[in-house]
């Protein structure tokens, strides 16, 4: 049997995470979380206080503009915001482990593991040099995965199929895939250790429609496949409908309104809210243009 | 003069490459593409397509930036190839651009002044400081800006979407007949887009220039234009008015384009029996595959059984 090819996690892996047995508990809970970056005219909170909380295999989307802080939130999310930015205060519970309070050894283990992120670039992240099979083993092997050739070899296979790529795509390089199958391997690589959070920062904002939405179908089916709970980030109003359960809206390092997706759109609270949803264009409603076309 | 047309592409193909020491193929951006811009009525014509489908390399010929491998690029019936100095010169102010980076164009050193007062110098529109001072407030009032507010600042203070709209006021101080807009929001937030084609629909109502708006949106596209040409590596599959193009989609690759845009209404999702239905082992794949059989396979390599059924991808080039 494949080791990762277990299906949601079991009972095993939640005591290693301290997740309560009930599974009621929400899987990553942040809470007050603050991220500054020093300016001249002094500290800028790029992430204002930001609280939330992810439930077992859901999907969230954390929508906003550029500025808004979405980004910053993945990052520190990850504790990988980079130095003179700092998190100034907060706690992100990871099945009840603070990962803000521990070392950072622990934390590289947690990283791929416990929570995954794919970023919009990604794809460019992928060594050039080096076959895809080898990228996708050294990911587990420095996680500990003790694995002889064939098995790590039969787990290549199954990963790529699971974002829908031929197992031939492994003997390739970088430069022969095009942008979308990168960032699905970027998501194979994401999802091979059956990490609990998947965050994926604008993973497609790089892409065509039509590629985008087989890297978001794909992103749909793993998620589905290993259980995982996966906030999307992004600013594309239409994505977050046609992914989300839940949805954040964010504004100047805050979340303005949570809600159930379909809540939001039918009857968003705050009025940015409501200026992002008229600002989408459809082609089902004249929109905003309709009047101004003459 | 009036049945000559403005700006007309005739039979035109951009091929890049082949020869060369290393034998590629030639790569054909656009193919035996034609599109002819009408004199007397002002229209919005949207290109549609994805990346590589063309759409960037027909910008740039209709701007003069490249010339065509075959076929002709005229303005005001005349071949672009074969104009006087003072008709360039002319075309290169009737047929101004708007790009995507709202961000790049600027110099981060001078103030957004720069951008309006370059063309105003360059094309003599100005007989004074002053009429120039007036010439660039009446442009910024017309794209919605306050030009108290705008002139003087430095291009960090703004936002994109308000760079973008200089751009617009930028190519409307020299009163051009026809702008290419390639891409001008996809890099501006959602909430500002509509601002700015909005402005793109006024050139159009209230100063009658055309407009060829370049996209991959299709929604926009559908939104402010007067009908859609869509591209597919680099050739023209259905052109026609939006209603007719978003209706009834005639071509593959548009309904699949349609299909795919998604939707803001989470009522209306891609659904989970398209997840299997759409084959996402998808062409790009066998072409990366058949691209990678033509590099000789290095002895220490974990090679998957070779699957003959995949041959057939060479076909896709």
């Amino acid at each position: 049997m494949l080791y990762y090819a277990q299906g949601p996690k079991a009972e095993g892996s939640a005591e290693r995470v301290g997740l309560a047995s009930d599974g009621r508990t929400p899987v990553l809970q942040v809470s007050d979380l603050r991220v500054s970056f020093p300016t001249p005219r002094g500290p800028f909170l790029a992430v204002d206080g930001v609280s939330l909380d992810l439930n077992a295999s859901e999907r969230l989307g954390l929508i906003g503009e550029s500025g808004s802080g979405k980004s910053t939130v993945a990052l520190a999310l990850m504790r990988l915001i980079k130095p003179p930015g700092r998190i100034e205060s907060g706690r992100v519970l990871l099945g009840g482990v603070d990962l803000l309070s521990i070392s950072e050894d622990e934390m590289r283990s947690r990283r791929l593991a416990d929570i995954a992120l794919v970023t919009q670039g990604a794809m460019n992240s992928l060594n050039p040099v080096m076959r895809i099979r080898n990228q996708v083993i050294d990911g587990l092997r420095a996680h500990g995965e003790r694995l002889d050739k064939a098995k790590a070899n039969a787990s290549v296979d199954e990963l790529l199929r699971h974002v829908n790529l031929k197992p031939e795509v492994a003997d390739l390089y970088p430069h022969q895939l095009s942008g979308g199958m990168k960032q699905r391997v970027c998501i194979a690589i994401a999802i091979s250790l059956q990490p609990r959070v998947i965050i994926a920062d604008e993973p497609t904002s790089a892409l065509d429609v039509v590629v985008q939405r087989r890297v978001i179908q794909t992103l749909l089916k793993v998620q589905d496949v290993i259980g995982a709970s996966v906030i999307l980030i992004g600013h594309d109003m239409g994505l977050m409908a046609q992914f989300a359960q839940r949805m954040a809206v964010m504004r100047h390092g805050q979340i303005i309104e949570v809600g159930d997706v379909r809540d939001v759109f039918a009857n968003p609270q705050h009025a940015y809210t409501r200026q992002l949803m008229e600002s989408v264009p459809s082609l089902r409603k004249p929109g905003v243009l309709g009047a101004a076309r003459a | 003069m009036s049945n000559v047309a403005l700006l007309e592409l005739r039979h035109v193909s951009r091929t890049f490459g082949g020869g060369g020491i290393f034998h590629q193929r030639p790569v054909i951006a656009l193919k035996d593409f034609s599109l002819t811009i009408d004199a007397d009525v002002p229209s919005i014509t949207a290109i549609v397509g994805e990346s590589g489908s063309g759409k960037t390399t027909m910008a740039r010929l209709a701007l003069g930036l490249d010339s065509p491998s075959s076929g002709q690029v005229l303005y005001q019936g005349k071949d672009l190839q074969k104009v006087s100095r003072g008709e360039w010169r002319e075309y290169r102010r009737g047929v101004q651009a708007i790009l995507q980076d709202p961000f790049g164009v600027y110099n981060s050193f001078y103030t957004v002044d720069h951008v309006l007062t370059t063309p105003l110098k360059k094309f003599r529109l100005a007989r004074s400081a002053d009429e120039a001072r007036k010439l660039m407030r009446e442009a910024l009032v017309a794209v919605g800006l306050d030009p108290d507010v705008t002139l003087g600042r430095y291009p960090h203070q703004l936002s994109g979407g308000q760079r973008q709209r200089i751009m617009v006021a930028r190519t409307l101080l020299l009163r051009p007949k026809v702008i290419v807009a390639d891409e001008p929001v996809s890099m501006i937030d959602a909430s500002l887009r509509a601002t700015v084609l909005v402005n793109l629909l006024q050139l159009k109502r209230d100063f009658g220039i055309s407009l060829i708006y370049i996209t991959h949106d299709l929604t926009t596209a559908y939104q402010i234009s007067d009908r859609i040409i869509v591209l597919y590596r680099g050739e023209v599959v259905e052109s026609g008015p939006p209603e007719q193009i978003i209706e009834r989609p005639q071509h593959p690759y548009t309904r699949l384009l349609i299909d795919s845009i998604p939707e803001a209404d989470p009522e209306l999702r891609w659904g989970d029996a398209a997840l299997d239905e759409v084959d996402i082992g998808d062409e790009e794949e066998e072409v990366a595959l058949a691209l990678s059989r033509d590099y000789p396979e290095p002895a220490t390599s974990v090679r998957a059984s070779s699957n003959s059924q995949n041959s057939g991808g060479r076909e896709h080039e």
